[in-house]
């Protein structure tokens, strides 16, 4: 069963089998605003927790977003190329940005849950 | 976060509740964008009629028998060849003939006139023509005003609607309705509209009126930006500054021509000797391929590699479709067609040189 874990800086996860499928919050695509491109990942980049995985753009600004946890880059939303206005629509469904195989599962620990992110966004 | 000294419009309570998120610009807090988001108010502006709050410009009034003289000496245009109600582009210049501000003159009267000057300037605006008024027979009165832009093909309508006929202003012309009120066609949008300055008890019956027309819809910071980047205007600040004259700006059409020959205009000694050996760098249109936005500060390079020029502002052009930019470029560059390559976080993006403006003018010129 997926268990979806978040982070301080407004992205979501949710890991099943080793690999986590990467998105931002609903609450982060509302504060960006229309999104008008997406920059995405390359395939098999190694990610470090902190990095810039992705850059998203606004019609105003380019916000980056960071990899959660390490890990491997195994697929990247590519029909955001096309649609980059899916991260409004469904940020936590269809507007997912990346996956990555995991390199440390025990880096998950120190992520928020639900409630925990709920509090945190307040 | 708002420091101390952020100053809050007069409308505010009527932003907050209309959803507004604010942001800080030049000082003030404004409303950068409402429920609708960026998007849809800058199509809403070019379909329909976008209602803009942008009582952080400042108005001057300018009066007395040397006014003519001093705003001669104090921009480079010819104030005694406006007729009564005529509006015209222009700046105040340093010395060395960089743009210190933007502003719009209007002639109220035979020796009256409106000055709208820029939000971030508007201080120093002031103290130049307090300056200059002690040299000229002219008082500066900076006026107390709500200053609101009507800006879209039913704006007009709108206004109609609410009680203010338009029908006889044409484009750049302005006027005062009614006491303390003042009415320019004009705004930075690219479309048709009017900006109004008014006293606060005035605006908020206007705006009621205005807000319960399904036509009007308020519209924030944000998409003002999108607008006027793709109306190919110049915001001072990024796409002109003190370092920055009006021949490199591309901005010489605001001057007449026999004040840039003999004008006693601040700067003009310097703006002469720009114009006889010609402007290293002009300011062209950018056209990013593709879809991602190029934005202010990506630095710009020739096909070999070689440091051609930078960009001022750039972003995504909702009407357009793509995204769109402003920029200098060093003048042999500076046509149509040529490419470039914009350093986007190190990524090299080609972007055409294109004609300004990305969507045509809409003016209503007569």
């Amino acid at each position: 069963m997926a268990k979806t874990y978040f982070t301080e800086d407004h992205e979501w996860l949710r890991v099943e089998g080793g690999v986590a499928t990467v998105g931002i919050t609903d609450y982060a695509q509302e504060q960006l605003g229309d999104l008008v491109f997406v920059e995405l990942p390359e395939l098999g980049k190694k990610l470090v927790k902190g990095d810039t995985a992705v850059v998203v753009e606004s019609v105003k600004a380019a916000s980056d977003v960071y990899a959660p946890v390490d890990g491997e880059v195994t697929e990247a939303n590519t029909s955001l190329s096309s649609d980059p206005s899916l991260v409004n629509s469904a940020a936590t469904s269809d507007g997912w940005l990346w996956k990555m195989r995991l390199a440390d599962e025990s880096q998950l620990e120190g992520l928020l849950d639900e409630a925990a992110y709920k509090a945190h966004i307040g | 976060m708002t420091g101390d000294d952020t100053k809050h419009l007069p409308l505010e309570d009527l932003h907050v509740a209309a959803g507004a998120r604010f942001g800080a610009f030049a000082g003030w807090s404004m409303p950068l964008t409402y429920p609708a988001g960026v998007m849809k108010e800058h199509l809403h502006t070019r379909e329909h009629a976008g209602l803009f709050d942008i009582s952080h410009m400042k108005l001057f009034e300018i009066s007395g028998s040397g006014s003519v003289a001093l705003l001669n000496r104090a921009c480079p245009l010819d104030a005694g060849a406006l007729e009564i109600s005529q509006s015209k582009y222009t700046f105040f210049l340093n010395e060395a003939a960089g743009i210190i501000d933007d502003l719009i003159v209007t002639r109220l009267g035979q020796q009256r006139f409106m000055v709208v000057a820029n939000a971030g300037n508007a201080e120093a605006d002031e103290k130049q023509l307090r300056a200059l008024a002690m040299d000229f027979e002219a008082k500066v009165d900076a006026l107390d005003r709500v200053f609101l832009a009507i800006q879209g093909p039913e704006a007009w309508a709108a206004l109609s609607r609410a009680g203010i006929e338009t029908g006889s202003l044409l484009f750049m012309h302005g006027f005062e309705p009614r006491e303390n009120w003042f009415m320019s066609r004009s705004g930075y949008t690219g479309e048709d509209g009017f900006e109004i300055g008014l006293p606060e008890t005035d605006a908020r019956n206007l705006v009621a009126k205005l807000v319960e027309d399904e036509r009007v819809m308020w519209v924030g910071l944000a998409a003002r930006d999108s607008l006027r980047l793709e109306a190919g205007l110049c915001l001072h600040g990024l796409d002109i500054t003190p370092e920055i004259d009006p021949a490199s700006a591309g901005l010489m059409w605001a001057i007449p021509k026999e004040v840039r020959a003999s004008g006693a205009f601040m700067g003009a000694d310097a703006l002469r000797s720009i114009l006889e050996r010609g402007p290293a760098q002009k300011r062209v249109g950018l056209k990013p391929e593709g879809r991602q936005p190029v934005r202010a500060g990506a630095a710009l390079f020739d096909a070999d590699g070689n440091p051609a020029g930078h960009v001022t502002s750039g972003g995504f052009g909702p009407s357009a479709a793509h995204p769109v930019a402003m920029g200098y470029v060093q003048t042999s560059l500076a046509k149509p067609g040529a490419k470039l390559f914009a350093d986007v976080r190190g990524t090299k993006i080609p972007v055409d040189i294109n004609p300004l403006p990305f969507t045509p003018h809409r003016y209503r010129k007569g």
